[in-house]
């Protein structure tokens, strides 16, 4: 047992592992409304449209998430209006705001001295650097998330499921569906941390597409993926540690293979399972 | 905040006493394809727009059963849409128990099967009581009170044994059925269903009947689309055929008459027989992959 405790004297990896947990849980749980509802691309453009954000609040010194926040609301919001026009698809909207949003930040970085090792963080997560004003900002901002996702649960769920239901029970499916892309917004803003920008989209998407091969309803679906998701972030903080390996891709790396392993071994959906029939 | 409060507890409004139980004034909708529903709401038509519905004018009045017919492209699912509220008419006006269809939650929809993603994972019970949900309002959880409903609802529809199952795991008719049971659940006094017999076998289709004559004595009104003539005329007090326009509407022996056919369909339909013994076999040309019942070589 001492090869778990040792790691665990050190306050970096505490505060690593508290985080990367409350990580893993919130977003498993906001991720199963992003795969059920079809919205990989969304949040992948949203994590990467949030550096210009993060790249001015550094330069100017405030706090990075503050950055991050203003800029993943705005352009949760603007991607929604833009592909309501219904001139765009919204794939191609995406992908316009995505690109040019991404190659601001990175311009606006490279004015910086340090630009590599920066650019690496934000893009890469920096799950061992969290301090305590970082950790209490994602408890906080996390448990938002999670009230809100248990507050409309039942609205979420009927537009997620069928919108038009929706719209004959007279829910305000507009208000509802830009809340689920602020709270997307919230979410990649929590994550930027441990997993970066660039690995975001597992965070968001593994753990609730292992779930999905799991559950039959969508609570059970949301307590799966965010054991998942919690179970990811404490082993890649202890795979990290032992092997060296960046902290980030060390987690998206073990909720890949919970993915696969599900993906073989699920009973009934799984590949095995039907192979064997 | 306090609108969206106030919407999303909303219990509908009042019925207007007397009015009919749906009412369709010159509407006209333009189409533009490709584009969003909102995009549609926002286009005004020209001159030069098609439209997917033109003119539309018609009544319907309380526990009426109207199966609406029609080729493909005919408007079908566009004048159920606009009924229920989902769309709304660039001209004209609709007015679903003396008021428009927005404010309403008592108007069920079923929609096709394809358009529902099976693989969700709700169980049957979940899927109904969603229904409820209007009725139990923000911030709240089901209460007694509406799990009764559900199960009332399930036992209506003859599938209170499928509570837990995943909806995937259902045949066609048992998919058709739960929906319906939503829609019971929602206590819905109009309402829509959108090719619920695409599919079917011929037990399941006449297990939906059997449901919907037993909505008849709570006075439920309902429309139905459909691509089944031969049903159409025989289980509905009204037949609407419909291509963009209302080609003709009333009962089914009016209104089913090789002339409207020939302009509703074209050249798409066959005819059987001589003069008044036609039979009407099935249009020919349908969605979900089902084959015409007849071709005359």
């Amino acid at each position: 047992m001492d090869w778990l405790l040792v790691p665990l004297q050190y306050g970096f990896v505490q505060r690593a592992i508290l985080a990367a947990v409350v990580v893993g849980v919130v977003c498993s749980v906001l991720g199963t409304y992003v795969v059920l509802r079809g919205m990989a691309f969304f949040g992948d453009a949203l994590a990467h449209t949030i550096l210009p954000g993060v790249v001015v609040a550094f330069l100017l010194g405030w706090p990075l998430a503050l950055g991050a926040l203003i800029m993943g609301i705005v352009t949760a919001i603007g991607i929604g209006a833009l592909s309501d026009q219904g001139v765009l698809k919204e794939d191609t909207a995406i992908g316009v705001i995505f690109a040019g949003a991404f190659a601001l930040g990175v311009a606006l970085l490279s004015l910086t001295g340090n630009y590599t090792v920066d650019l690496a963080h934000f893009l890469f997560g920096n799950l061992l650097g969290v301090s305590a004003g970082d950790l209490r900002l994602i408890i906080v901002l996390g448990g938002f998330v999670l009230l809100v996702i248990f507050l409309f649960y039942k609205e979420f769920l009927v537009i997620s499921f069928d919108p038009i239901l929706a719209t004959t029970l007279r829910l305000p499916s507009d208000f509802l569906r830009y809340l689920l892309l602020v709270l997307m917004a919230v979410t990649i803003v929590v994550a930027l941390q441990v997993v970066g920008i660039a690995l975001m989209m597992a965070m968001l998407v593994t753990p609730a597409a292992a779930a999905s091969l799991l559950a039959r309803r969508l609570p059970v679906m949301m307590g799966i993926a965010a054991v998942i998701g919690a179970f990811s972030g404490v082993a890649g903080v202890y795979g990290s540690y032992y092997l060296n390996v960046a902290s980030g891709a060390a987690v998206v790396l073990v909720t890949t293979a919970v993915f696969l392993l599900t993906f073989l071994f699920a009973p009934q959906r799984g590949w095995v399972w039907r192979f064997a029939r | 905040m306090t609108t969206i409060a106030k919407k999303l507890r909303g219990k509908g409004i009042a019925h207007e006493p007397g009015a009919p139980t749906l009412t369709l004034e010159n509407v006209t909708v333009a189409y533009v394809s490709g584009a969003s529903s909102r995009a549609l709401r926002r286009v005004n038509g020209t001159a030069e727009t098609p439209h997917a519905l033109e003119n539309i004018t018609f009544e319907v009045f309380r526990g009426e059963r109207v199966a609406i017919v029609g080729p493909n492209g005919a408007g079908k699912s566009t004048l159920l849409k606009l009924i229920a509220g989902v769309l709304r008419p660039t001209e004209g006006e609709v007015r679903v128990f003396g008021h428009g269809p927005a404010g309403h939650i008592c108007i069920g929809y079923v929609p096709q099967r394809s358009q529902i993603d099976w693989s969700f994972p709700v169980t049957v019970e979940d899927v109904v009581m969603m229904g409820r949900v209007g009725q139990i309002g923000l911030f709240r959880w089901p209460r007694r009170q509406d799990w009764a409903v559900v199960r009332q609802a399930l036992a209506r529809v003859n599938a209170s044994h499928l509570a837990g199952k995943q909806i995937g795991e259902l045949s066609g008719g048992q998919q058709q059925r739960v929906f319906i049971a939503r829609a019971l659940a929602q206590e819905a006094e109009l309402l829509l269903l959108d090719e619920p017999l695409a599919g079917l076998d011929a037990p399941s289709r006449e297990a939906i009947f059997q449901i919907l004559d037993s909505l008849r004595p709570d006075g439920v009104t309902v429309l139905m689309a459909t691509h089944d003539l031969n049903v159409a005329a025989e289980r509905f007090e009204r037949v609407m055929l419909l291509n963009r326009r209302v080609v003709a509407l009333g009962p089914g022996t009016a209104v089913l008459t090789p002339d409207h056919l020939l302009q509703a369909y074209g050249g798409h339909v066959q005819f059987m027989g001589e003069g008044a013994n036609t039979m009407i076999l099935a249009d020919t040309c349908c969605d979900h992959g089902e084959l015409p019942l007849n071709k005359r070589g």
